[in-house]
């Protein structure tokens, strides 16, 4: 490849600081993932396959213990260029309750500023450029405690995006949420990725979540084994089920069809094709007979 | 809900006092507790104590909030006043058996009562009109020369909002521990103190594994947004100096200036 990837892992592994002389397993084995700026891009994986720990190497909050990661062409291992690396790469995590760190949410939304010695002047528009953006702004002098998690899932991605970032990964962010914080809060992300252009890494336990997204990574025992788009992934549905993961209900919907005989394309993805899909088998049948 | 309590005491209002810097405010009643040490008889203690009249006045609280401050501090504001006018010794004005009064005992026994009235009305106040946030941000560039001698001002007053940001979210857990231990048939009702102290046991230990969860978690989130300690930190918000500031200064310094001469050439009687 000539032209080098926004973010890039270079087959790298990761096993946590052994104690009691044990050696721990290894978290990573050989990770090689690249991804574009603009791209959006899910992450699955059951629970211990490593996929957030994979996604603490994109802003080296961990450095591998062998490869490397870099962003921006800037290695996660140089400990000067630190700050410029968390502020290209944000990161949200599942507890919103535990990211918040002000009492007041614009206050919280300016944190990252303050850290990055912005001045005040310049702090204050983008905080409030912020909150617009994730829909936020009038909630701006209330307390974190008055608000429902998805609004408060909100607020810490208006903490991320405050500073500007090219990348957003998110951990989980909607695990913690009911239905409706989860749909506002897909919705802000998607809004992320399609109208700031920001690249967004998405690590999910929802498969209808990665579903939308551009590319899928499906990791497992600490090893990428799947990296396309969720058609192909979620194409091999039996290959997804052998690994302890789901696909889409729609696509497990139509894949069960589809072997018991009936007419259905491919795979499908999300519930409007699937509707379109079974009309069309309904109706032929109807013309058939 | 017990989420609902305010802490620090404050009522939201838009008054004068609720406006002025948190800075000001601070530094103002500092003087103000000083003042009432100045003031050495009745007549320069009451220009003191008109003063804090006129502020709660100002800032629109209901009176009945200068009651509820000095309520639970009654027991030493009485024990003060009995040990000054018994021990205080001076002229008797009045003897029988061992015991005997002093003009200048009860006197002391006045003058102790109003100052200490004053001062915790004072205080109050201030926690009445500032929210704890304010305050600690006040404190916090308050204190800011304290850093040249090493004095950890920064990361005390982020200690300070961590723990203002946590305290509604750990009540929220402690109720749901509490639900959960009672479901599994815990008995948090029944016996002694010391059972009952018992009972906490189950109710504390989840909290304080939660606590630590909860810290770790956002350490991480605080690094991720680059939090690397004071050094070179700029502020959204920028506290400035008003008009009302510098009044309420002006304000003060009269007092000082009406306490001082009232201490000078104000009349001989009442005075220690």
């Amino acid at each position: 490849m000539a032209k080098k990837s926004f973010i890039e892992a270079n087959s790298i592994s990761f096993s946590y600081p052994s104690y009691d002389g044990v050696i721990p397993p290894l978290v990573l084995d050989g990770v090689s993932v690249s991804v574009d700026e603009r791209e959006f891009v899910a992450v699955l994986g059951h629970n211990g396959s490593g996929k957030s720990t994979l996604a603490k190497h994109f802003n080296a909050i961990l450095v591998p213990t062998e490869g490397n990661v870099s962003v921006s062409g800037i290695s996660t291992a140089e400990e000067a260029k630190l700050f410029e690396i968390r502020q290209e790469v944000g990161m949200v995590f599942q507890n919103p309750d535990n990211q918040i760190v002000a009492t007041i949410i614009e206050e919280d939304v300016a944190f990252a500023l303050e850290n990055l010695g912005v001045p005040p002047m310049e702090i204050r528009e983008r905080v409030d450029d912020a909150l617009k953006k994730v829909e936020m702004y009038d909630y701006r002098l209330h307390s974190p405690n008055q608000l429902s998690g998805g609004q408060k899932q909100r607020i810490a991605i208006a903490g991320i995006v405050a500073m500007r970032p090219k990348c957003v990964v998110l951990d989980e962010p909607t695990a913690m949420l009911d239905p409706r914080g989860r749909r506002e809060v897909m919705k802000t992300i998607r809004q992320l990725n399609k109208e700031l252009g920001i690249t967004v890494i998405i690590i999910t336990h929802y498969m209808d979540e990665a579903a939308m997204c551009d590319r899928v990574v499906v990791v497992d025992d600490g090893k990428v084994i799947m990296d396309s788009t969720p058609r192909e992934v979620f194409g091999s549905v039996e290959l997804i089920k052998e690994r302890g993961l789901d696909v889409p209900q729609v696509t497990e919907l139509c894949y069960e069809l589809k072997k018991e005989g009936f007419d259905l394309p491919e795979c499908v993805l999300d519930e409007d094709e699937c509707v379109a899909a079974l009309e069309k088998l309904l109706k032929g049948g109807e013309n058939n007979g | 809900m017990l989420k609902d309590i305010t802490f620090g005491q404050y009522f939201p209002g838009d008054s004068i006092i609720h406006k002025l810097d948190p800075r000001m405010k601070l530094i103002l009643i500092i003087a103000y507790i000083v003042l009432l040490f100045v003031a050495d008889g009745l007549f320069s203690l009451l220009i003191g104590a008109s003063m804090v009249v006129v502020f709660y006045a100002l800032s629109k609280l209901p009176w009945k909030l200068v009651i509820k401050c000095i309520k639970p501090i009654m027991p030493i504001i009485l024990f003060t006043a009995v040990l000054n006018i018994f021990f205080v010794e001076g002229d008797p004005i009045f003897e029988w058996w061992i015991i005997s009064i002093s003009g200048k005992g009860v006197l002391t026994a006045v003058l102790m009562c109003i100052r200490i009235i004053c001062l915790i009305a004072g205080s109050s106040l201030l926690t009445y009109t500032t929210t704890p946030i304010a305050l600690t941000d006040g404190l916090e560039r308050l204190m800011k020369p304290l850093q040249k001698i090493k004095v950890p001002v920064h990361e005390l007053s982020m200690m300070m909002t961590i723990a203002l940001r946590f305290i509604p979210t750990l009540i929220d857990e402690t109720q749901k521990i509490m639900a959960a231990q009672k479901a599994r048939g815990a008995d948090m009702e029944s016996g002694n103190v010391i059972e009952k102290a018992k009972a906490l046991i189950p109710i504390l230990i989840p909290l304080f594994v939660s606590a630590f969860r909860r810290a770790d978690e956002l350490a991480l989130a605080m690094e991720c947004r680059c939090y690397h300690g004071g050094e070179g930190r700029t502020r959204m918000k920028q506290l400035k100096l008003t008009a009302k500031d510098w009044a309420a200064a002006l304000f003060v310094l009269c007092g000082y200036a009406a306490v001082i001469l009232m201490n000078v050439y104000g009349p001989e009687v009442f005075r220690l």
